[in-house]
């Protein structure tokens, strides 16, 4: 099958995380992330399309000693186009946004996405502000992005172009309290702690 | 009336810094113009430029998540551009206090204005986000005391909604 497999891609992106945060845009990047291992510094989206990237600004611009990652779909960042525009502005150095391009809407029945038509979220990206972006259509070149999350040179954007595959549910938590209070309990209790 | 009752831009953002809210997000409206100023020219606060009014909903929750408090700041036609985006609010419990400039209130002129205008309040309540409606200038700064002090101890969605009484209605004149 032609792409990137999504779950090897995100289980190398996150292996051996350290101060790391991770925001999972809903449906298959939130399944990715669970599949590589549930975490209490995961925030999980299960709504709220168009989100992940300004949750991800928010949580950079609280915790700049942090590295934030947004794993996200494209169907998900074309829902959250403008707010690529607001982060360039922020210009968070910690902020990278992992889109993983299947070209299809994966939880409605794969329909085609934007990207499917020749959008290139990465190109939005760059003329938007970022200070890099990146387009990987192979797992060996995906390699290069996970050093990047810790570089603190972004704000970022890589676009892998993974496969159109429906894999098995890997469901984390689903209640949104509960995801907020671990992910803020492991956070905030580690700085005190400094 | 006295000018530090008048001048409720400068007793918000005392608020606001009172409550050591981090971090403020913010679509322009004339009506905001003071108090963005006041928020953008302090070092204490991360100012953020929205292209439109949902981003500032997802920025706060990510705030939060991070250990911040956040504020949004717009015109009532941008409370329908976040409708879908409250719902991770209530969902995930996160505090957020909203202040909104009323357009299609009082006196308005311009009819495109009207509708949100006159639903803003509703559509909050159907959110579930507690409002404060203020029509009085010596109101403002307490009903912000008050949603701010609900918001981030209570863990509340908060709105104060301002009058055009209190800003004054556009006129399209000169």
């Amino acid at each position: 099958m032609a792409g990137i497999s999504r779950r090897q891609a995100v289980a190398k992106l996150l292996k051996g995380r350290s101060r790391l945060l991770v925001v999972a845009g809903l449906g298959a990047p939130a399944w990715d992330c669970a599949a590589a291992g549930d975490h209490d510094l995961n925030f999980y989206l299960w709504g709220g399309m168009g989100s992940a990237a300004m949750v991800g600004l928010g949580l950079a611009l609280a915790q700049p000693s942090y590295s934030v990652v947004v794993v996200t779909g494209d169907g998900e960042m074309l829902m959250g186009l403008s707010s690529l525009a607001t982060i360039a502005v922020m210009a968070p150095r910690n902020l990278t946004i992992v889109v993983l391009d299947n070209e299809r809407y994966g939880e409605t029945g794969m329909q085609q996405t934007h990207t499917a038509h020749g959008a290139d979220l990465a190109r939005i990206a760059d003329g938007a502000g970022f200070s890099w972006t990146t387009r990987v259509e192979n797992l060996k070149d995906a390699d290069v992005i996970g050093p990047k999350l810790h570089e603190s040179q972004g704000p970022g954007l890589a676009v892998l172009k993974v496969a159109a595959e429906k894999l098995p549910l890997v469901l984390p938590p689903r209640d949104g309290a509960l995801l907020k209070d671990r992910f803020r309990q492991a956070l905030l209790e580690r700085e005190a702690e400094r | 009336m006295s000018t530090t009752l008048v001048d409720w831009p400068t007793r918000v953002h005392a608020t606001l810094q009172a409550a050591a809210v981090r971090q403020v997000g913010f679509v322009p409206d004339a009506g905001l113009t003071e108090l963005i100023e006041h928020c953008q020219t302090d070092p204490g606060i991360s100012d953020v430029l929205l292209a439109t009014e949902e981003e500032g909903v997802a920025l706060a929750i990510g705030a939060w998540l991070g250990g911040d408090r956040a504020a949004l700041l717009m015109q009532s036609s941008g409370v329908g551009n976040c409708i879908n985006a409250f719902a991770a609010l209530r969902t995930c419990r996160v505090p957020l206090l909203m202040i909104v400039t009323m357009r299609g209130d009082w006196g308005e002129t311009n009819p495109w204005q009207i509708p949100l205008g006159q639903s803003a309040q509703r559509h909050l309540e159907l959110a579930d986000i507690i409002t404060h409606k203020v029509s009085a200038v010596e109101d403002v700064a307490p009903a912000v005391g008050a949603a701010t002090q609900m918001a981030f101890e209570s863990s509340e969605a908060v709105a104060v909604l301002i009058s055009q009484r209190v800003i004054g209605a556009k006129t399209f004149e000169g």
